[in-house]
Parts: structure tokens; C-alpha cells; sequence
């Protein structure tokens, strides 16, 4: 028996009503989805951002309509996950959607042919067809010219010419469907074929089918400003020039994060330690006091801090997908990528697994081949995440902030390019070492859409900056949190009794007995014993047992590293006032022995450690689901930690070595 | 008949006109090259080539596609400039 449940959602669901919108990759489907639906989903000018089907409420003319977000694609009857998912869609194989009544073909008219290729295969499922004509704009800037009812007409069904970003003929679209919805209109649409069997005679069918109509229907004008996109690539595809171009805009986005963030990054900082000073000074001493400001606010807060920078990664991610460039970045690197045997669609996921593995990893299912797949998956971790900024930062910004190479660009930028180039060439030789060995398969091909370059949607940008922002802000006030409370549990129980400090020639007493007191409860808290327990294992990277107590809470989310610290030495902060920021707390760390705890060769070990390790309890969760199985999964982690642990090693004990320490 | 690698596609000059003869092999890229449209009596141009020589980028149908050099030696192509 069903649950009565009155939210907007289930009544959505129980409503009979459904309408998938299918297209081309990068036909404009999620622009539409999103005007038609005001959902946020993520919009991008690059084929196959959309890869899981996402699904939205409709609302039109007092109905509530269930709109299917299909993913891109250029055929019914190839094999990819993704156009898997689409034919199952259509044909009404997944559970709990019935076959659609209508559906809305998405045709980008400025690129008609390729495009209804899809839609002479849509028509052979019988389904109410209308065709959305979308990017009418700049095929009218272009100064073509199509007649739109003859083009109907010729096809045999509704055509309708949106341009969802201006609300142009969204009402029509939504009057036409409406209307289908209520005729139920008979499609009849056969073609035919030569009578030689050949597999493909259907192919070429469809295809004169298609130009006959575009012959009859539409007038191309050949103008010199068409040829925009190519003047752009000469510049930014250029042989050499392409490759110095790609690494320039990479350590200019590195570098903006970085000198863009700082002012508001301090401001939050000082924010937070203002809220926990409010804190401490209206409440009474006690437990409470000590979990809400050195667990949660300490936590949170820490993490909380690097949310400017999140914002910039994901703003430059967005403008380089919805520009087109990323696409030029995969043609610019497929030759390197089919050296190690690696899919040129390999490329997209790994450059979105930059700002996540989750979605990354998900994007996997354009990829074909299971074997090539699966080798992606297995490597899209090592791209740094937006997970790992708030730790390279944390670490930069305490040892090397401020110092520069040439007078001009910062060690801070360089460092940064140094982890992300780090985690990218480890990704190459594992992905070379796989194809060679467990994962063995011929090399896949390359066929990819170069799309035109369009100046990014400032709407689809912003959107998508803040979508992403708000998860990240979701994360801190969930996961984080949690982890943080118990963390703090962990750091202040069981609780030490009174100790008492024997310096009695002190001259501040009082503060060293507190400081003293402190540590004792640290180092006898179930924290401190977990931490001692790893510290011989972690001792050969230079990290002590509270690094090591991080470093474990650290596997859970990587940013949790930063909470961590800042519980940590926030705890003892009192001891020295000059502590106010975990920056200054983490230069004051002291070894039993009077050394500094951490160096730079310290920070340096630990963001190696970062690049490699698996630490991210979401992605492994999204690896078992994509990959159907424990053995790859916990595979991947053996092989990661193994992999980060060495590398650490080296870094520590060979800096050691070249006088570093 | 010429020589095949003497027609291929790979080995059109670039900017050069040509137009599709056939596509060699059954695979799912000769299928999906198809169903993008590259089939017998289309024209096609190569616009560039990416550092190191692949892949190519075409324009085809009006718009473009990159696909690697080894992908391209399977299409057989008649330049515009050469006699039939
Ligand atoms: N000029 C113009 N640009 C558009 C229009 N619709 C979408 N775009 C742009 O085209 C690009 C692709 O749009 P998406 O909505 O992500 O395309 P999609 O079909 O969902 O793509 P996939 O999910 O990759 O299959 C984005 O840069 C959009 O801003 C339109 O009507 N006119
Ligand atoms: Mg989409």
C-alpha cells in the first residue's frame, strides 16, 4: 500500500502526463528543460553534460506534467549507456515511467541535418513528436533563412522555433504539446529503403530524406562572419600556440582563484572567529560552550572559508564549458590521451571530475567500451577536486603565501599547478599501466562535435556557480558538521582528570596549567589514542599523531583535513594568544621536543598525499554504484592509498635528504 | 583504381573540398561516422589538424568534427581538385 503523501513532487508523479525532451548533445535540451520547468539543472556547451535523466515538474494550463531531461545523442541504435537510457525511455522499459506522450525533439537549426537524423529515428516509435528549433537566433543573425511550415509540413509534425534564454516561443511550444496531449495524434512514418540489404542502405535513407527536406526549405547564406568559430580556433587549435594557450588560461585560473579570493577569505575568517568570540563571551563555561565553538563553529567555519574560492573554481569551469573551449582542450589533447589508451571522451569526465569525481565519474556513461570506462573511473579521482582546494590553500597560504619567482608569479600558483599536473601524469600512467594490463582493449576511437563558440549565458553561469555553491554549503552544514561534532567527541572524551603542570618556577602559571591541562586531554581522548596507534605508520611522512587523527578524519571528505586541524589546535589556541587563525596555530605547533611540527617540506608531503589518496566517502559510494562491483571499487581505494603513502614518503624523506627538513 | 591512402581522407590537403566515396569496415565507428552524417556523396573539408598531427578537425554537413587520423584513412574521398 502507498503512503499518502501531499507534497508537489508525488503529485507530479501520480499525474499521467509525461513528456521527454530527446536531442542531439548540446541542442540546447537543458536550456529548455530549465525555462520550461525553472529547475536548475546544469547547462553546458559541451555534448554529453547531461548523462543521468533528470526529470522536472511542468506546469502548464492546470496540469503538472513529468518533463524528462533526456541525455544527448546522435543515434537510437548505438551502444552507449546513454542512448541506451534514451531508448529505454522512449520505449517505456524504465520502471515507474510510463512511455512518454509526447516528446519534444530538440533541433538546433544550425545544424539541421545531423540533428534530424535523431528525430527520422524518434518518429519510428509512434510517439506525439514536436520539434523544438532551437539556436533560431543566431541562425538568423547568420542571416539563413527557413521556412518553417513548409518544413512541417515536409516532416509531418508541429515545428515550433524557441529561444528559451528570450521566452521566445515557449507559449507556442507549450499550446502545441497541450494540444498533442489531447488528439493523440497518429504517426505514420515509414521510410524506404533500396531494396539491398545493406545494414547501412537505412542510414542513407534517413539522410536523403533529410537533405531533400533542408533542399526544399531552407536557404544557407555563405558569409564571412560564419567562419568566426574557425578564426578563433586558428588562434586557440594552433599547433603550438594551442598547447601554450591551454597551460596559460590553466595558471591564470589558478592564479586568480588565488589573489581574487584573499580579501573575502579573510573576512570570513575573521567572521567566524568573531562568532565564536560572541560565543564564548555570552555563554557559560563549560562543555556546551567548548563543543559549539571549537567543534562546530572551528569545524564549519574553517570549511566555510575557502567557499570564495569554490565559487571562482566552478565560475571558470562553467565559462570554459559554455564558451566551447573544453571541447577544444580534448582535441588539443586526444593524441596524449590515445598514447596511454584512453578515450578522447575521457577527457570531459576527467576534466569535470577537477570540480568533483561524482559527477565526473558519471559522465562516464558517454564512453562505450565498459573496459575504457572503467579504466576512467578508476583514474577521475586523481584530478583535484574542489575538495582538495580548501587543504593545497590552507597549506600554501601558511608557508609559502607571499613569495614569488621571477618577480611576478606566485609560488603559491605554481605549487598549485604542480598538484594538479601531479595528480594528471599519475593519472596517465595508471590509466597506461590498466590498458596494458587488467583492463586490455584495442584503442577506442575519437569522434567527437567540435561545437561553436558561443558567448557563455551569464544566467546558465551564475546558476551553475550557485547550484554548485549550495551543495558545497549543504556539505559543511551536513557531513561536515556531523564529522565535526564527532570529532570533538572523540578529541574530549573520555575526559583526563585535573593534571597539574610541574614548572613551579612559572611566571604564567595559570596559562601553562591550562595549556598543560589541555594537551593531556587531547593526548588521552579516544582521538589521541587512535592517533598515537597510527603515529609509527605516518612518522616516516613527518606528520605527527595529530596530523594523523586529521588525516583519518580525512577519509571521510578531504576538507574535513582543515575542520580537523582547526578542532584540533583551536582546543589549545588559549595557551597562546598570538593564535588567533589556524594559519598562525599551525606555524606554532610544537614537536614534545621544541621543534615546529610542521614545515614546509611537511606541507608539501601532505598535499602529495592529498593529490593521490582516496578520500571522499561519496565518491566511493558513486565508483561501487558505476561500476557494479566491491572488488574494483575497494580496489581503487588499496591502490590510491598505497600509491599516496609512497609518493608522501618520497617527497618527506628525499626533501630530507636534499636539506629541506 | 588509385592507390586508397593516395584518397584518403587523412591525406586531403587542408582546406581542400572533397567529397565522400566510401567508408571502409563494419564497426561501430564506421556506423557512427555514418550516422553523423559522413556518408557516400557528402562533401567534406579537412579544416585542421591538432599538435602532432591528429586528430583531424572536418567540417562536414555545416558543422565539425574532430576525429583521429586513423579513424580518417577508413573514408575514401574524391578531392574536387582531381579528374574523375
Ligand atoms: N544562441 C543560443 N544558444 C543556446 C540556445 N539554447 C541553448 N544554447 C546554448 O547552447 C549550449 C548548450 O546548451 P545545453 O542546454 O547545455 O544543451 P544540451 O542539449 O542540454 O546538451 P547535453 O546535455 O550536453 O546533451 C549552451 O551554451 C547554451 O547556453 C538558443 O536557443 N540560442
Ligand atoms: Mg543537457
Amino acid at each position: 500500500m502507498k503512503a499518502i503523501q501531499n507534497n508537489p513532487q508525488s503529485v507530479a508523479k501520480d499525474s499521467q502526463i509525461v513528456i521527454a525532451l530527446a536531442g542531439n548533445p548540446n541542442a540546447g535540451k537543458t536550456t529548455l528543460f530549465n525555462a520550461l520547468t525553472g529547475l536548475r539543472q546544469k547547462v553546458a556547451n559541451y555534448s554529453g553534460v547531461t548523462v543521468e535523466r533528470k526529470e522536472g515538474v511542468w506546469n502548464f494550463e492546470n496540469q503538472a506534467a513529468r518533463l524528462i531531461d533526456l541525455p544527448g545523442l546522435y543515434s537510437l541504435e548505438a551502444t552507449s549507456l546513454d542512448e541506451q537510457i534514451a531508448r529505454d525511455v522512449l520505449t517505456g522499459k524504465v520502471t515507474g515511467l510510463p512511455i512518454p506522450d509526447v516528446i519534444i525533439a530538440v533541433v538546433d537549426a544550425t545544424n539541421l541535418e545531423r540533428n534530424l537524423y535523431l528525430v527520422t529515428q524518434i518518429l519510428e516509435y509512434k510517439i506525439p513528436l514536436v520539434v523544438a528549433l532551437t539556436m533560431i537566433d543566431e541562425f538568423e543573425r547568420e542571416e539563413h533563412e527557413i521556412n518553417t511550415s513548409k518544413f512541417s509540413k515536409m516532416l509531418g509534425v508541429p515545428v515550433i522555433a524557441v529561444t528559451a534564454s528570450k521566452n521566445r516561443g515557449i507559449d507556442e511550444l507549450t499550446q502545441k504539446v497541450s494540444e498533442l496531449i489531447q488528439i493523440k495524434p497518429e504517426i505514420d512514418f515509414e521510410l524506404e529503403t533500396d531494396s539491398s540489404h545493406s545494414e547501412n542502405a537505412k542510414i542513407f535513407a534517413r539522410y536523403n530524406f533529410i537533405s531533400n527536406i533542408v533542399q526544399e526549405t531552407v536557404k544557407h547564406k555563405d558569409l564571412e562572419k560564419h567562419r568566426f568559430s574557425e578564426k578563433i580556433d586558428r588562434v586557440l587549435t594552433h599547433k603550438v600556440f594551442g598547447l601554450i594557450i591551454l597551460v596559460a588560461i590553466l595558471l591564470l585560473v589558478f592564479q586568480t582563484i588565488f589573489s581574487w579570493a584573499t580579501v573575502p577569505m579573510d573576512l570570513l575568517e575573521h567572521g567566524f572567529g568573531a562568532i565564536g568570540d560572541l560565543v564564548k563571551a555570552n555563554m557559560p563555561e563549560g562543555l556546551l560552550t567548548d563543543l559549539i565553538v571549537d567543534g562546530i563553529i572551528a569545524g564549519v567555519g574553517g570549511v566555510l572559508v575557502f567557499l570564495p574560492q569554490i565559487l571562482l573554481l566552478f565560475l571558470f569551469i562553467s565559462i570554459l564549458e559554455d564558451t566551447g573551449y573544453m571541447a577544444r582542450a580534448a582535441f588539443l589533447m586526444d593524441r596524449l590521451m590515445s598514447r596511454v589508451g584512453l578515450h578522447g571522451k575521457a577527457f570531459l569526465p576527467l576534466m569535470s571530475s577537477f570540480a568533483c569525481a561524482i559527477p565526473g565519474i558519471m559522465a562516464t556513461r558517454t564512453i562505450e567500451n565498459p573496459k575504457d570506462r572503467l579504466a576512467t573511473i578508476l583514474i577521475a579521482p586523481f584530478m583535484s577536486c574542489s575538495a582538495r582546494l580548501p587543504v593545497y590553500a590552507l597549506m600554501i597560504a601558511t608557508f609559502f603565501a607571499g613569495q614569488t619567482v621571477f618577480g611576478f608569479i606566485s609560488v603559491g600558483a605554481i605549487l598549485m599547478l604542480g598538484m594538479y599536473s601531479l595528480g594528471i601524469v599519475t593519472a596517465i600512467i595508471v590509466a597506461f599501466i590498466l590498458k596494458k594490463t587488467l583492463l586490455k582493449s584495442p584503442p577506442p576511437p575519437f569522434v567527437m562535435e567540435l561545437p561553436p563558440y558561443r558567448l557563455p549565458n551569464l544566467r546558465n553561469v551564475f546558476q551553475n556557480m550557485l547550484t554548485r555553491a549550495w551543495l558545497f554549503v549543504k556539505r559543511a552544514g551536513t557531513v561536515i558538521l556531523a564529522i565535526s561534532i564527532i570529532l570533538w567527541g572523540l578529541m574530549n572524551f573520555p575526559r583526563a582528570g585535573n593534571v597539574y603542570v610541574n614548572t613551579p618556577n612559572s611566571q604564567n602559571l595559570a596559562e601553562e596549567q591550562q595549556s598543560f591541562q589541555q594537551s593531556e586531554q587531547l593526548k588521552n581522548s579516544f582521538a589521541g589514542k587512535i592517533g598515537h596507534f597510527i603515529e609509527p605508520a605516518i612518522k616516516p611522512l613527518g606528520f605527527d599523531w595529530k596530523i594523523g587523527v586529521a588525516l583519518i578524519a580525512s577519509f571521510a571528505a578531504r576538507e574535513v583535513l582543515v575542520s580537523t586541524l582547526g578542532i584540533i589546535y583551536n582546543g589549545e589556541k588559549d595557551a597562546n594568544e598570538e593564535s588567533e587563525t589556524l594559519k598562525n596555530a599551525i606555524l606554532d605547533a610544537k614537536n614534545p621536543d621544541g621543534t615546529p611540527v610542521w614545515t614546509p617540506l611537511t606541507a608539501l608531503t601532505l598535499m602529495v598525499f592529498f593529490v593521490l589518496a582516496m578520500q571522499c566517502m561519496s565518491t566511493i559510494a558513486v565508483v561501487r554504484r558505476e561500476s557494479n562491483s566491491w572488488a574494483w571499487t575497494l580496489f581503487m581505494v588499496g591502490y590510491m592509498t598505497a600509491l599516496a603513502y609512497v609518493a608522501a614518503f618520497i617527497t618527506y624523506q628525499g626533501g630530507k635528504l636534499l636539506g629541506f627538513a | 583504381m588509385t592507390n586508397p591512402k593516395s584518397n584518403s581522407l587523412a591525406h586531403l590537403p587542408i582546406g581542400e573540398e572533397a567529397k565522400v566515396l566510401s567508408i571502409a569496415g563494419n564497426s561501430p565507428v564506421t556506423r557512427r561516422l555514418m550516422e553523423m552524417g559522413i556518408i557516400p556523396g557528402v562533401s567534406v573539408k579537412v579544416v585542421k589538424t591538432a599538435p602532432f598531427g591528429s586528430p583531424l578537425q572536418i567540417k562536414v554537413r555545416g558543422y565539425h568534427l574532430a576525429l583521429r587520423k586513423s579513424e580518417a584513412e577508413t573514408i575514401e574521398v574524391l578531392s574536387s581538385k582531381s579528374k574523375v
